[in-house]
């Protein structure tokens, strides 16, 4: 099934119900079918056709919510970016997957101006008085069945080079992916859910795939900044579901005079992203013992891979559970052999929620997606090892690679020095990952100095200016020589490790 | 509240987010989450400095773009805490 159809199944259901809240905006399924079908017809105006890529930069908001439906009802594949994004990634993206159209905040048109990539690109503005909200004025589209095997999505996340690598899902990948969700979590019409996430982050927009499925209602915010006013929302709209990820838990767990009340509608929380350490999960049941909360797994590659059953918890401590309804999980050796229970190895997905592959990147397609050495068929193989016990419950250990996941975001070691070695005054430098308590591991940089005045904050400044925000160092440690092996190759591993430094910041 | 206050917040926000980086103009009515020139991590730093520097008692309740969101903000939320 196409995702746009759920929009449709669930207007034709109950046109009145509310479909989208945000900020004071309230959408039914039919004004919000309406609204989206009318921006389809502007995409298609301006030029949109059957297969190619929308990007949008917008901020969570109704208007990121009938962007992305829109898209999909002119047949074309929705390229959500977060709008925190810098220009030199920002221009990566549009170089590797050539948008037909961009779809931009009105704050954020400048930065796109000022990019080569975007000075030919067709330009809707997001804003007072912007043409997207211009655009919504016009006739709807009547559009023509597509099958559900066209490209729904094209996500981009960052490889271990750091650049970035579009993850292709087909409508039959998302549909795939929505329909186990909603099933394990008994989502219905009467659930809704509450996306602080952003929705250019595959488990964000998840969320709106999700409640349109099921006819429920999706509140929107766009940070959780302010904790409190996110709660206040929870308790004011009477919120069923709130998907978060480990940093938010650790956020809510420093409440000082937090009063459970404000959860008293809640169902279920979900955790994903990074794993959520178990100090945060036995807070919140505590916290919360009326809620069911969810441990689960995925990567963007498949949306979700594995999700702990919430009578399971105190069974299987530690674990993000069993493969998700509809999906495989094997935890497999170097040749694709599963392997014996308590055994680590490569955790490996099959299913129809697989993606298709990287846009326009066979190598790393050919090293994500590899046969099943005894079915020949394409299984993802997740670079993140795992041990399963004898009831293949899941228990994540390490990634195979560097990289580094930040407030739930992954970090391309690789992609912080580039910029690190770009900077006058620099060396050499290597980054790692550092243990923090809110966000599961800080960006850690070792420097070597070629001036001897540079300082931290010089430093983390420079990084500002050129990276986005949650790949910024957090911790800048000088030292005279970087850690080498004995082979003299430089090594993030020992770096990792404590030395006697000249300098560090918090 | 007075333009001291609004420019040791200022200070701040420009030492701690900006890394030092005095080029934004960050003028007194500016959205600090829109403008992602705070994270939301951020927010609770910016709330430990108010209550060292200012001698408040902050609440979670407080905590809300109503009251920190801008510089403007901000220090209206100090000269009423502190009038208590």
């Amino acid at each position: 099934m196409r995702i746009e159809q759920y929009l449709a199944a669930s207007a034709a259901g109950d046109g009145r119900k509310t479909a989208i809240v945000a900020g004071s905006t309230r959408l039914s399924y039919a004004r919000f079918l309406d609204l989206a079908t009318r921006m389809a017809a502007t995409l298609h105006d301006r030029g949109v056709r059957r297969g190619d890529r929308v990007l949008v930069l917008l901020d969570n908001g109704w208007q990121a919510a009938v962007a992305v439906f829109a898209t999909w009802i002119a047949g074309a594949a929705v390229c959500p970016v977060n709008p925190a994004t810098k220009g030199t990634r920002l221009g990566q993206i549009a170089r590797d997957c050539t948008p037909a159209l961009v779809i931009v905040e009105a704050r954020l048109e400048r930065l796109v101006e000022e990019l080569p990539e975007f000075s030919q690109m067709p330009r809707l503005v997001s804003g007072e008085a912007g043409s997207f909200e211009a655009g919504l004025a016009a006739e709807p589209l009547v559009s023509e069945p597509l099958p559900d095997t066209d490209l729904a999505a094209l996500i981009y996340t960052s490889g271990s080079t750091g650049e970035p690598k579009g993850v292709m899902l087909a409508h039959e990948n998302v549909d795939a992916a929505a329909r186990s969700i909603t099933t394990y979590l008994e989502n219905t019409a009467d659930d809704i859910l509450l996306v602080v996430l952003p929705m250019s982050f595959g488990y964000g927009l998840n969320q709106l795939i999700t409640a349109m499925r099921t006819g429920a209602t999706l509140v929107i915010e766009k940070s959780f900044a302010f904790p409190q006013a996110i709660f206040e929302r929870i308790r004011d709209e009477r919120v069923t579901g709130f998907p978060l990820v480990p940093a938010m838990a650790a956020m809510i767990m420093q409440a000082r005079d937090l009063d459970p009340s404000y959860f008293a509608s809640l169902r279920y929380i979900t955790s994903a992203a990074a794993p959520l350490p178990l100090a945060h999960l036995d807070w919140l049941r505590a916290f919360l013992p009326h809620v069911g909360i969810y441990v689960m797994y995925g990567q963007t590659e498949c949306t979700r891979a594995a999700f702990l059953p919430p009578a399971d918890i105190d069974a299987k401590r530690g674990s993000v559970g069993i493969a998700i309804p509809g999906a495989r999980a094997d935890v497999v050796d170097e040749a694709g052999e599963k392997v014996a229970p308590g055994t680590m190895g490569e955790l490996v997905i099959s299913g129809p929620n697989v993606m298709r592959g990287y846009w326009g990147n066979e190598v790393a397609t050919a090293r994500a997606l590899r046969p099943d050495p005894r079915s020949g068929a394409l299984r993802l193989h997740t670079g993140d090892l795992f041990t399963a016990d004898a009831d293949g419950y899941l228990t994540f250990i390490a990634r195979m690679d560097d990289i580094i996941k930040s407030r739930g975001e992954k970090v391309a070691p690789k992609a912080v020095e580039d910029v690190l070695c770009r900077m006058p005054g620099i060396a050499e430098a290597l980054v790692v990952g550092v243990p923090h308590d809110v966000l599961g591991q800080a960006v850690k940089a070792v420097v070597v100095a070629a001036d001897p005045s540079l300082t931290e904050r010089d430093v983390m400044r420079f990084c500002a200016r050129n990276m986005e925000d949650h790949m910024v160092p957090k911790i800048v440690e000088f030292r005279d020589a970087l850690p080498k092996t004995p082979s003299g190759k430089a090594s993030r591993r020992l770096a990792a490790e404590p030395a006697n430094t000249t300098g560090s910041a918090a | 509240m007075s333009d001291e206050t609004k420019a040791a917040i200022r200070t701040f926000i420009v030492e701690n987010f900006l890394f030092g980086d005095e080029s934004h103009a960050l003028p007194p009515d500016l959205s600090l989450i829109d403008n992602d020139l705070i994270d939301s991590t951020g927010i609770l730093e910016l709330v430990g400095f108010l209550e060292e520097r200012f001698g408040i008692q902050v609440a979670d309740a407080d905590i809300v773009p109503v009251n920190l969101d801008t510089i403007d903000r901000i220090a209206g939320f100090i000269t009423r805490k502190q009038a208590v």
